[in-house]
């Protein structure tokens, strides 16, 4: 009722104003009661966590029964950046996201415009794209750590096989390899994802665009840079800052393929910060490096923004 | 023509590229997982064995042991991940709707706190959250891992849904406000069935999320009342490193209801999540 009349009420200015006030603050009440449930459910769990995390990287925890806790200011800070395997990890993740994040939109982008393409079983192409998404990140890691076995994993046998390797190679026993190898595993898992955002986007773009670009005997490559790359520069943004913030989050892949290994060579920030926090039992440290994470990942994630703003793009 | 056709044969065979490079690594995971230990760690490899050997999967679904910690995991992952989803949906649909449809002050504001919890590293929560589980009794025990899963679920569930409310037209919602439907009824009857993509593009990235949940539940549990398939499996490629057979036997398994659940809903992702990037 109030809907209808508040839209074509007659009458002074000061009025009408009074009536949307009143509509905006039903509305505000209702939202606040609809919103209520979500917000217990995610603020309720982490706001705590962030305050103690925050507090207690401000003091000296040496062991979970630690009694004495003396307060040291930024000094667990300053240890942190001190260590020279802070930096180490922090370049291997930047590496880590660096390559990742590009392999997974440069191949991603491929995938999508396959998705896209007219072929002769598109419903069962779409179904097995979707097939590596759904594989459980430990499972995945497992499945690789098989294929890259220095002993009798397939990639071994399958490169030997085709004469391409002469001997066996422990693609994990190499710090550098070993890190690439990760990052393979995992795009393995992450591109169909990117390749569906991806696809979402292109499916929104309006069919009298290509009917336009044909009419003017526009060829595929054209079309892709002229009307499909620049209408897909939303759902890429997306895909960017999603993946960037996943990947330089990384963990569990790196816990179940390589355990930080060999020498470190694997052990990105995140799992640096567990290793302090529970192997060494140095909660102090631990959490003033997961503070350290979250303002690396802030500062990634408002540059994007910047970038994005500047393009009249936005995330909502 | 001619181009045309070229064209077309080179994306055929683009497609069957990718195709083979999505399946072949499962494939070898379900091979090794029915080949006989001897004949998995030949050299050269042989592909295919001679006989299949099933005995893993025996163990896994009859042994004690291995099998038994298997299985209660296999229960717990189910558990946590139905009501995880559940709830996130349940508590999804609710906020969703708000971010769509009112108008209120620091809409944006709250929306962009609960999408900007996902650059949160679990690693900087672990401890306090484990602290506060335990002085709960909630520690090692089904409802608290839903607990925190949720809190990862839920900032998801609002994104894909929140977009995809805003792309249904409000007429339909304002003509049934007229007739007298309340705000919550018009959600139900009106906004909810023209929702269904979106619901199930949800519904699906909330599964797997929560199937796939790691480190909360690597610290969280500690015996089979609420070890979840993920941990379960990173234990056993721990301990049976020489065994790859078993652990890809176990793999399979724990993969395959996430498996049903993207192939039935894979034909609501790309609807489901269109309307969300396109939004200018």
């Amino acid at each position: 009722m109030t809907v209808v009349s508040a839209k074509s009420a007659p009458g002074t200015p000061g009025a009408t104003d009074g009536i949307k006030r009143r509509k905006r603050d039903r509305q505000g009440r209702l939202a606040f009661w609809l919103l209520l449930p979500a917000a217990v459910a995610v603020f309720g769990v982490i706001i705590y966590p962030i305050f103690r995390t925050v507090l207690v990287s401000l003091f000296q925890v040496n062991s979970a029964l630690a009694t004495v806790t003396p307060f040291v200011g930024l000094g667990n800070y300053a240890q942190a950046l001190s260590e020279p395997q802070f930096w180490d990890s922090l370049g291997r993740t930047l590496y880590f996201t660096v390559v990742s994040t590009a392999l997974e939109l440069i191949v991603g982008l491929g995938v999508a415009l396959l998705l896209n393409a007219k072929l002769k079983a598109r419903w069962l192409f779409r179904t097995i794209v979707v097939i590596p998404w759904a594989i459980p990140t430990i499972v995945n890691a497992a499945m690789w750590k098989g294929i890259y076995n220095a002993q009798y994993g397939a990639l071994n046998a399958l490169l030997t096989q085709l004469g391409i390797l002469h001997e066996y190679k422990a693609w994990l026993g190499e710090p550098f390899t070993a890190l690439n190898a990760v990052i393979i595993a995992d795009a393995w898992k992450t591109i169909p994802l990117v390749a569906f955002f991806i696809l979402a986007g292109l499916t929104a773009i309006p069919g009298e665009l290509y009917e336009a670009a044909r009419v003017d005997r526009a060829g595929p490559w054209r079309i892709f840079r002229s009307i499909m790359l620049p209408l897909l520069v939303p759902s890429i943004s997306i895909v960017l800052v999603l993946r960037t913030v996943e990947a330089f989050k990384v963990f569990d892949i790196i816990y179940a393929m390589t355990g930080g290994g060999p020498v470190n060579g694997t052990s990105t920030i995140a799992f640096f910060a567990y290793t302090r926090a529970f192997s060494d039992q140095n909660f102090g440290i631990g959490s003033a490096l997961s503070v350290l994470i979250v303002i690396v990942i802030l500062i990634l994630t408002s540059i994007y923004l910047r970038l994005l703003r500047k393009s009249e793009m936005s995330l909502l | 023509m001619n181009h045309a056709r070229r064209n077309s044969v080179l994306t055929h065979v683009a497609a069957w590229i990718v195709a083979i490079c999505c399946l072949a690594p499962i494939g070898y995971m379900a091979l090794a997982s029915i080949t006989p230990q001897r004949t998995l760690i030949t050299t050269p490899l042989k592909w295919i064995p001679d006989h299949f050997d099933f005995s893993r999967f025996a163990t896994i679904f009859s042994g004690d042991g291995v099998g038994g910690a298997f299985r209660a995991a296999l229960v717990n992952s189910t558990v946590i991940a139905v009501s995880t989803v559940a709830v996130a949906m349940v508590v999804g649909i609710l906020g969703a709707y708000a971010f769509a449809r009112l108008r209120f002050r620091f809409r944006r504001t709250v929306l962009l706190l609960f999408l900007g919890t996902y650059m949160l590293p679990q690693i900087a929560l672990l401890i306090p959250l484990y602290l506060i589980l335990s002085s709960l009794g909630l520690l090692n025990t089904l409802t608290g891992l839903v607990i925190v899963d949720c809190s990862l679920v839920v900032p998801f569930v609002l994104w894909i849904l929140s977009n995809y409310f805003m792309t249904i037209p409000e007429d339909l919602e304002d003509a049934a406000r007229i007739d007298g439907t309340s705000r919550l009824g018009a959600l139900f009857y009106i906004v909810l069935p023209a929702a269904r993509p979106g619901i199930f593009a949800a519904l699906m990235f909330a599964f797997l999320l929560a199937w796939d949940e790691f480190m909360y539940a690597l610290v969280f549990t500690s015996s089979d009342a609420a070890k979840t398939l993920p941990v379960a499996i990173s234990e056993f490629a721990g301990r049976y490193t020489t065994d790859f057979g078993l652990v890809a036997a176990g793999g399979l398994v724990a993969a395959i209801p996430p498996l049903i659940i993207a192939l039935i809903f894979q034909r609501y992702i790309v609807s489901g999540m269109s309307a969300g990037s396109i939004k200018g």
